[in-house]
């Protein structure tokens, strides 16, 4: 089996993650959409690293499941501080920038 | 023919429960689909002999960020009273951008010519993954400590009791 169906895969789940992103209203399911999207993107890396027979992707694979599970936790805090400020973690109520 | 089959049957799960994990009404039934896609993910490295970063993404993601997250939606979900519709009004827009750019992916993927074939491995690639960390890419990796000890010092400060 080719390369080709794990791109397709990967693209397939980047795409939703994108239409979560974007359709959400709870500021937590963006972050769920986020990392769908994270997560296709590490299936790209590890599925070129092993096809081309480059190891260097399988560790940019290691160091992007850190900085995201590192973006997971400081995206949640902020949600929950916005919740104790704003009593709502809907986005869009947290329109203060619209003017 | 084993490895069709079993690519299909991952595909299928990872698919059907990232789609579950942005259409699902009830936010909590959305990351446990999330948890499920995340293994799902877990089975697409063992396919691609990366058995390290299988075992990686089932402690750190589906062990670590589901529980992050089931924490949160613990703290600031009412969960009594009237609840409010999980989309807004943009489902159209953006399944409209989403189809879009996959339709691009997928043109670009077709036309181009991909290996269809992998290199032969030699050697155990968790050890070679173990020591190119530490000698050639020791820099990002004590990068990477300090990032998640920012992070840490981070989170630490903005969850921090009111005064």
């Amino acid at each position: 089996m080719g390369l080709q169906p794990y791109i397709l895969l990967s693209a397939t789940v980047f795409c939703i993650g994108l239409f979560g992103v974007t359709t959400r209203r709870n500021t937590i399911g963006i972050l769920l959409g986020v990392e769908l999207m994270m997560n296709a993107v590490n299936i790209n890396l590890v599925a070129f690293a092993r096809y081309t027979g480059v190891a260097a992707g399988m560790i940019f694979t290691v160091f992007t499941i850190c900085i995201t599970v590192t973006e997971a936790a400081l995206g949640l805090a902020i949600v929950i501080l916005l919740f104790r400020v704003r009593r709502t973690v809907m986005a869009d109520h947290l329109d203060l920038l619209k003017g | 023919m084993t490895e069709q089959i079993t690519f299909a049957a991952l595909s299928i799960t990872l698919v059907g429960s990232a789609l579950a994990v942005v259409l699902s009404k009830n936010l909590f039934h959305a990351v446990l689909w999330l948890a499920l896609a995340l293994t799902g993910t877990a089975g697409v490295f063992l396919m691609l002999d990366a058995e390290f970063l299988a075992a990686v993404q089932l402690l750190l993601y589906a062990g670590g960020i589901i529980t992050i997250v089931v924490f949160a939606i613990v703290v600031t979900e009412r969960l009594v009273g009237e609840r409010l519709t999980q989309t807004n009004m943009r489902i159209g827009g953006g399944a409209f951008v989403a189809l879009v750019l996959l339709g691009f992916i997928a043109t670009v993927v077709t036309r181009h010519p991909l290996p269809m074939t992998r290199p032969e491995m030699n050697g155990d690639l968790t050890r070679m993954l173990g020591q190119s960390v530490l000698t050639q890419y020791v820099l990002p990796f004590e990068l990477l400590a300090v990032l998640m000890l920012a992070g840490m010092l981070g989170a630490i400060y903005f969850a921090r009791p009111e005064e």
